[in-house]
């Protein structure tokens, strides 16, 4: 073995970071499909109101258009992360991380809100199917995000510790697959859940 | 207060059922308990009195190794073999005793119980494992790659998968298990319903188990999208290495539909939801529809691989190149693709109207043309071969028997109207035994006997296992006919007791002398492995070649078992059947004349780590503490198994280098065994 070859091997580590984000890709569309069948299920029983209120007589459209603004602007600000990271500087980086976290943790913090007050009013997912699903629905949304909230943290963490590397670098592009990815699943929520509902 | 701290485990008539239940029944639950108790200390004291905790500790558990996960996965699959063909042998017992005045032997909560577990274990804890021991034996070998893509969520899948088989047989002792049938069918598995844990070990023994077997998925589809050794072209792909990439597609697929509708089932027990209860506007049958919408593509999730198996073997021995390499591609392709558009078929007696299920009888009968093309494909592989008749071709040519019909009687039931007649009889449960016994179960046999000398080192009693194979055909024939005529004269499944003008007992009696016959086979092959482990250094047993078949792929290139890193050289393909070609111009694995020998280079490999184990464990606690609704503990482990996980990823040293050194000495000493041989 030559000396080239020895060194180069201690220098790449042989971090095939394209596996990593492949098989979150792939973990994703997995993740794509739950959601696909929380929609069917959503659509199936959305009429199932047995009696109770419609989605019409609930929802406060202007209140989650908000929720809406705020999770698409989270979406921007890990966008401009993913710019910094290019510049190497890991504080900045992690500034926008916590700009992102904020915004999501605000999302969460209004979708509770929400779920709070429909609990209050009595309208509670053993209502009737249509709640149930409702309810399940948005918070398995709601459990994504928290989730991606945790890592972030984690992810901050990370920066601080290891700097801009090679592994935390392609962590960063998976969470930020997953960040943009409950974005897209949550415009499908505002449009089928909340506009279509509110019609 | 002790019910916050303990929940339902404060109440003795859920923890022990059986203390309220006829002194027959605790006869039967107390020879369980003594046996499995008895079984569990000459284990652990077994494993304590010639001190191999350590061993276990630091080459088994905590192993990243695709070579000993798919070893562990073999073993718990046999244990767990071993108890669903005991629930089977009570079931076909107490049919064929339960005629007229007699009520057999059990109580009808046992029997609903034992019919449960059986098909749950078979499908979920056997054939799931077995397929996963394949997938992790043979994939990286065959694609010429160091491991799977993932090491380390290999490791979390199987301990997520051993903390599901736990649950489930918890539920022998602990509470009871699930009396829903397999799949769980509501309003009957709902809270108002089964107000018992039994159908909460089901839910969570499947979900966790279940995830282990996405993560199963997406790790293999990558490992073989992104590891495959240079020159290995997708179309030169072994063909089981194709059959698992269309397993892996359906697994992702697939799979997040039956944890929705797990998740679904569960906050309907516990968060009083209604999506599938009779009240509140609940809709039963979207259950049924999710659950087969998964539940199909399983079937060929299992198959597929089986398909995978019996193509390298028939080459194998037949010492020719698979016939219509490229249509078994496609077939198995168009197999995959179109096993999504049949699930309605399941229950045509919905009543979803003439079209819809017209559409579905159609696409059924459709999909018997591709697996006709593969039967041809392999029967033309033999075709002037020069076949040598081991017992993998046995199970082989048995499978070609018994699948063949099991296909025809479901193209039978494809038709809705026959469906109609037969629907939930047992001509059905013949059918599928017929599928999945002579498809699944066969093949999987006949992989295990073929590879099982790469895994080991040694291959299994030739003689014995073409016994085993005598007795389960055989055995089957006898268990499984009599069923189909059961169904024409209208016996339903999952009957616990019948009237004697029925004329049902005959022929419950033959299916049972049937069972008796496949528990001889089971005989043999346990015999089969004890006296090959007892042989393994003999002649004749023993395989230092690495070859003992005449191999056609790159597992048979490297030795038996193989080193931990499995090539010293990355390999080089060309062709397909690459090694088969290697050794015929005299060439070695890497692509170059043997004689040749180029200067081994430092090897990249993860290192073990304790975290999947772990992780497990949390799992199994988190698991446990929600059938019994320990809410406090449920969040412990919850919050524990999501913190070991992010612990895990702050760790960025995860793998090392294996020294040219080390390398060069395991190889002599791996060519100079081999040279002897030779």
């Amino acid at each position: 073995m030559n000396n080239a070859t020895l060194a180069s091997h201690e220098h790449a580590h042989h971090f095939d970071g394209s596996k990593y984000v492949f098989g979150f890709w792939l973990f994703i569309m997995t993740d794509c499909i739950l959601f696909a069948t929380l929609f069917a299920v959503y659509a199936v029983l959305h009429t199932h109101t047995y009696g109770g209120p419609h989605g019409n007589e609930l929802f406060s459209l202007p209140f989650v258009l908000t929720e809406t603004m705020i999770l698409l602007t989270s979406s921007f600000t890990y966008g401009l992360a993913m710019l910094a990271r290019t510049t190497g500087n890991k504080n900045i980086v992690i500034r926008w991380l916590w700009l992102t976290f904020i915004l999501g943790l605000s999302f969460i913090s209004m979708e509770l809100y929400e779920f709070h007050n429909l609990y209050v009013e009595g309208h509670t997912w053993a209502t009737s199917a249509f709640l149930s699903s409702f309810f399940t629905l948005v918070s398995t949304h709601g459990l994504h995000v928290s989730a991606g909230l945790v890592w972030i943290l984690a992810m901050i963490h990370q920066l601080h510790k290891y700097g801009i590397t090679p592994v935390s670098k392609t962590k960063l592009t998976s969470l930020g697959l997953f960040w943009h990815f409950l974005d897209i699943i949550w415009i499908f929520v505002f449009t089928i859940v909340y506009l279509m509902g509110a019609i | 207060m002790l019910e916050t701290l303990i929940g339902k485990l404060s109440n003795p008539h859920e923890v022990f059922p059986y203390l309220y239940e006829p002194i027959s029944q605790q006869i039967i639950i107390l020879s369980m308990a003594v046996f499995i108790i008895i079984g569990g200390i000459a284990l652990l004291g077994g494993i304590t009195y010639f001190k191999k905790w350590g061993y276990l500790w630091h080459e088994w558990i905590v192993t990243v190794d695709h070579k000993r996960i798919a070893a562990m996965y073999l073993i718990v699959a046999f244990i767990m073999l071993f108890r669903g063909f005991v629930d089977a042998a009570m079931m076909r017992t107490q049919q064929a005793m339960a005629s007229g005045a007699s009520e057999g032997y059990l109580i009808p909560q046992h029997f609903d119980q034992i019919f449960t577990a059986h098909g749950v274990i078979m499908i979920f804890f056997v054939a799931m494992p077995l397929m996963f021991a394949l997938f992790n034996l043979a994939v990286p070998l065959q694609i010429g790659a160091r491991d799977v893509a993932f090491p380390f969520m290999n490791s979390v899948s199987f301990w997520f998968f051993v903390a599901g088989v736990l649950l489930v047989n918890m539920s022998l002792l602990i509470g009871n298990f699930a009396e829903a049938g397999w799949l769980a069918y509501p309003p009957f598995s709902e809270l108002q319903y089964s107000p018992t844990v039994g159908t909460d070990y089901y839910i969570w023994g499947l979900q966790i188990s279940g995830i282990g077997s996405l993560l199963s998925g997406i790790n293999f589809f990558v490992t073989i999208m992104k590891m495959r050794c240079p020159g290995m072209n997708l179309m030169k792909m072994p063909i089981f290495t194709w059959t698992v990439l269309c397993s892996s597609i359906l697994i992702m697929v697939a799979f997040p539909v039956l944890t929705v509708n797990l998740a679904l089932l569960g906050l309907d027990r516990y968060m009083d939801m209604h999506f599938f209860s009779t009240g509140f506007g609940g809709d039963q049958m979207m259950y049924v529809n999710l659950i087969w919408i998964w539940g199909h593509p399983e079937v060929y999730i299992l198959v597929l691989p089986a398909f995978g198996i019996y193509s390298e073997i028939v080459a194998t021995f037949s010492k020719k190149a698979l016939f219509g390499y490229t249509t078994m591609v496609w077939a198995t392709v168009a197999i995959t693709i179109l096993s999504f558009l049949v699930w309605l078929h399941h229950f045509f007696t919905m009543g979803a109207g003439a079209d819809v299920n017209a559409f579905f009888g159609i696409m059924t009968m459709i999909i018997s043309i591709p697996t006709g093309v593969k039967l041809f494909n392999w029967i033309f592989t033999m075709y002037r071969g020069r076949i040598t008749f081991t017992s993998p071709m046995y199970w082989m040519m048995g499978f070609f028997l018994t699948f063949t019909i099991g296909g025809m009687t479901g193209v039978m039931l494809s038709v809705p109207g026959i469906d109609f007649q037969a629907h939930n009889s047992t001509f059905l449960i013949a059918h599928f035994h017929n599928v999945i016994i002579g498809g699944v179960v066969f093949g999987y046999f006949a992989g295990l006997t073929y590879w099982f000398p790469k895994m080991f080192g040694f291959r299994l009693n030739e003689c014995l296992g073409k016994c085993a194979f005598w007795c389960w055909i055989v055995g089957f024939f006898v268990a499984f006919i009599p069923l189909y005529i059961l169904g024409g004269m209208g016996m339903t499944r999952r009957l616990y007791h019948y009237d004697a003008a029925t004329g049902f007992q005959p022929y419950l009696i033959v299916a049972a002398i049937g069972a008796a016959i496949i528990a001889l086979g089971v005989a043999f092959q346990v015999l089969q492995i004890v006296v090959s482990i007892k042989n393994r250094n003999k002649e004749g047993y023993r395989d230092l070649t690495g070859d003992p078949w005449g191999g056609r792929t790159l597992e048979w290139a490297t030795s038996s078992p193989p080193a931990f890193y499995n090539f010293a050289h990355d390999p080089v393909v060309t062709c397909k059947d690459a090694f088969w070609y290697d050794k015929e111009k005299g060439l070695d694995v890497d692509n170059k004349p043997i004689i040749r020998k180029e200067p081994y280079q430092d090897i990249h490999m993860p290192k073990d780590t304790a975290m999947g184990f772990v992780i497990g464990v949390f799992a199994l606690i988190f698991g446990f503490a929600m059938v019994w609704h320990i809410w406090w503990l449920a969040i412990v482990g919850l919050v524990a198994a999501i913190a070991s996980f992010i612990v895990r990823s702050f760790d960025y040293d995860i793998d090392y280098y294996v020294k040219a050194s080390v390398i060069e000495a395991i190889e002599t000493k791996h060519q100079q065994e081999a040279g002897v041989r030779r």
